[in-house]
């Protein structure tokens, strides 16, 4: 799960990060109230779960509160695009309104998971304000990578040698050790997977303060912080998905024109690459679970039909502890109830299936039935053409 | 001969009492696996299924001298379930749980550093040596003994490739799945090492997806010179980088983790990549032809 700025700030902010005074919000009189508390110049930063604002133009300054309101009127409500958000953008619903902050340097700071390693790893560079992945392809002996003992968390040691990588001294060299620990602590006591702060900012009074934060969770660790559940903007990511992830499915839009429905994430991988292998783009990700439940079957078969970009769907069932003679009744009694608005191709393996394409013969239901899964995502691009240039 | 798991392997299910472990520890033992207790905490001195329930791990290795443990405790007590067990001195220990957090494995991961327990998973189907013992939740009819090994992150995509070798008549010495999260027990890397001296073994399926570099890290090893044949899969061609694809491990990041890596990677090993997941079984065929 990820977070805004506003949020990561504010929550990175208990933990004794030091960041700049500001303000979050909705519309340009409060944009306006905002700079005039904060004494006149400010940054107005747009709150959307992607990168690249700043070339984007989602960032703007402002020198007075009359140029603030202007600024956040130019943000709210529009669509911004940026290298990470694809060609429609995202609306600007919440801006961050803060006091500018003199830079002397640009620092980088991360703390992430080392899947390999099985430990929390502390990221540093002198440069910050850059694309840090690569940065450390590029010029790797500019990028300091620590993984840390997992018992003991950021050592003292560690905190020095990262500050001396980050290249400070006197004041800001003490604040580093300071705060290090305390987002290592941070990613900790939240189940992060990833606190970034880029840049961290070196003032020219010789003070550090985090000019950008931004903050992942682990979906797993959600269950034991409410703190965290309350921060997500139902605003980011699709209402299908979050409407899924409700019924226990995982779905995730894609922007072609098969729908899939498979039992197994894996399995779901392969069926969406098979579509793109008989020359069709699949529309989404959609593991039903490896238990594939009745009712799994009849939402999953909602979401598909009602996405207009669906032109055809293609369910691909491996039946191991599950029969495929339920499943197939899930499926027969799903379409009933919703209707089949588009060609349905099924292709189902594994225990009982040989009464489970009877049930899907028998149902009178404009089923494709094939044994074969290359088979069936062939026919299933091939309908989704056909009904493409039938509209 | 199989590898980690076969005819002598004595078992406990922890969670044995719950409705999954009943499920799959009834399945188990209709397969033939020796299933000699189950632990449920506060339910020690009852039985179920007819096998003694114990308190703790200890009482049932004590009791019964188990020596693998199946684990089907929710999320939040699995990563105290895998301690436990390795405590106890539990030497194989299969987690079926989906679902830990991940700072939890970074615990037990370093908590079994120390231990001599090998773990496989979490968020795995477990592990299977046909007609010997299953110590997992995959239906064990698709499967026969036979001489191909598997390896998977993935559940229902590895019965796939399973189905397919049996249909070709080609069994299976040992299949496993060492789990769909980022932090797992047994990477791809230790299972390919326990297959290449198991003398049933005489080539290995591989099936791999998005998300880490544990492909990565076996093309290695079998660039080095590995003696036996290997067929590769990678499942997330047409996977969105950032978007977590069902399993919490399979995710492209920044730093890398794409199929298309992969498959370059494991095929300069010379892994034979099959870029169609309904060919895996042909492949391995005409490998062993």
């Amino acid at each position: 799960m990820r977070i805004h700025e506003y949020q990561a700030k504010k929550l990175l902010a208990g933990f004794g990060l030091p960041v700049p005074r500001g303000e979050m919000v909705t519309t340009p009189a409060e944009a306006r109230a905002t700079a005039e508390s904060l004494g006149g110049a400010v940054v107005l930063k747009a709150q959307i779960h992607a990168g690249g604002r700043g070339r984007a133009g989602g960032i703007l300054k402002a020198e007075s509160p009359a140029e603030a309101i202007a600024a956040a009127s130019r943000l709210l409500g529009q669509p911004l695009v940026t290298a990470q958000t694809g060609p429609a953008g995202r609306i600007v619903r919440r801006l961050l309104v803060e006091e500018t902050v003199d830079v002397a340097r640009e620092l980088y700071v991360g703390v992430t998971l080392s899947r390999e390693e099985a430990r929390i790893a502390l990221l540093t560079s002198p440069r910050g304000g850059v694309d840090i992945e690569a940065l450390a392809f590029r010029q790797p002996d500019l990028v300091l990578r620590q993984p840390l003992p997992p018992a003991a968390g950021l050592l003292p040691f560690q905190a020095r040698q990262a500050a001396f990588a980050l290249g400070l001294s006197g004041r800001g060299f003490a604040q580093a050790i300071d705060l290090l620990p305390r987002l290592v602590r941070a990613f900790e006591a939240t189940d992060a997977s990833l606190i970034e702060i880029n840049p961290l900012v070196l003032t020219t009074a010789g003070s550090l303060v985090a000019a950008d934060a931004k903050m992942e969770f682990d979906d797993n660790g959600l269950r034991r912080h409410d703190e965290i559940r309350a921060l997500l903007d139902p605003n980011e990511g699709s209402a299908e998905e979050l409407e899924a992830s409700r019924a226990g499915l995982s779905f995730i839009r894609l922007d072609g024109d098969v729908g899939c429905m498979v039992n197994g994430a894996g399995l779901a991988m392969a069926t969406m690459d098979l579509v793109a292998l008989a020359g069709g783009r699949p529309a989404n990700f959609l593991d039903v679970g490896g238990g594939v439940s009745e009712d799994a079957v009849g939402r999953a078969f909602a979401i598909l039909s009602s996405d207009p970009g669906v032109r055809a769907a293609l369910v691909n069932i491996f039946g191991g502890i599950v029969r495929c003679d339920l499943v197939a009744q899930g499926i027969v009694r799903a379409a009933r109830e919703r209707g089949v608005r588009i060609p349905v191709v099924i292709r189902m393996e594994g225990t009982n299936v040989e009464q489970g394409r009877r049930i899907l013969a028998e149902s009178g239901l404009p089923f494709t039935s094939e044994s074969d899964m290359e088979a069936a995502a062939r026919t299933a691009v091939r309908l989704a053409r056909e009904e493409g240039g039938s509209r | 001969m199989s590898i980690l798991v076969g005819a002598a392997t004595r078992v406990v299910v922890q969670g044995l009492t719950g409705r999954e472990g009943t499920f799959h520890a009834q399945s188990m033992l209709e397969y033939g696996t020796a299933v000699l207790a189950g632990v449920t905490p506060g339910k020690g001195g009852t039985r179920h299924l007819g096998l003694p329930v114990f308190d703790t791990v200890a009482d049932a290795v004590r009791s019964e001298g188990v020596d693998a443990s199946i684990i089907f405790v929710p999320a939040a007590a699995a990563a105290d379930a895998i301690m436990e067990a390795a405590e106890a001195g539990i030497g194989l220990i299969v987690c079926i749980t989906e679902g830990i957090p991940a700072l939890d494995m970074v615990k037990v991961k370093a908590f079994l550093r120390e231990k001599t327990a090998r773990l496989i998973g979490p968020n795995t189907p477990g592990i299977i040596s046909p007609g010997l013992a299953k110590i997992g939740i995959m239906p064990g009819p698709i499967h026969k003994p036979g001489p191909v090994g598997i390896i998977s992150r993935s559940g229902t995509l590895t019965y796939e490739a399973v189905h397919q070798l049996t249909r070709l008549g080609l069994g299976q010495s040992t299949a496993l799945g060492i789990g769909g999260d980022p932090i797992v027990g047994l990477s791809f890397v230790d299972v390919l090492g326990l297959f290449a001296s198991d003398p049933q073994t005489r080539a290995v399926a591989l099936i791999g997806e998005i998300g880490g570099s544990a492909e990565e890290h076996a093309a290695a090893l079998i660039r080095a010179g590995y003696p036996k044949p290997v067929v590769g899969y990678i499942a997330g061609l047409t996977a969105p980088p950032g978007r977590r694809m069902g399993h919490a491990g399979a995710i492209i990041s920044a730093a890398g983790g794409t199929a298309s890596g992969k498959i370059a990677c494991l095929e300069e090993a010379g892994v034979h990549m099959v870029r169609n997941p309904a060919r895996i079984g042909e492949a391995v065929a005409l490998l062993l032809a």
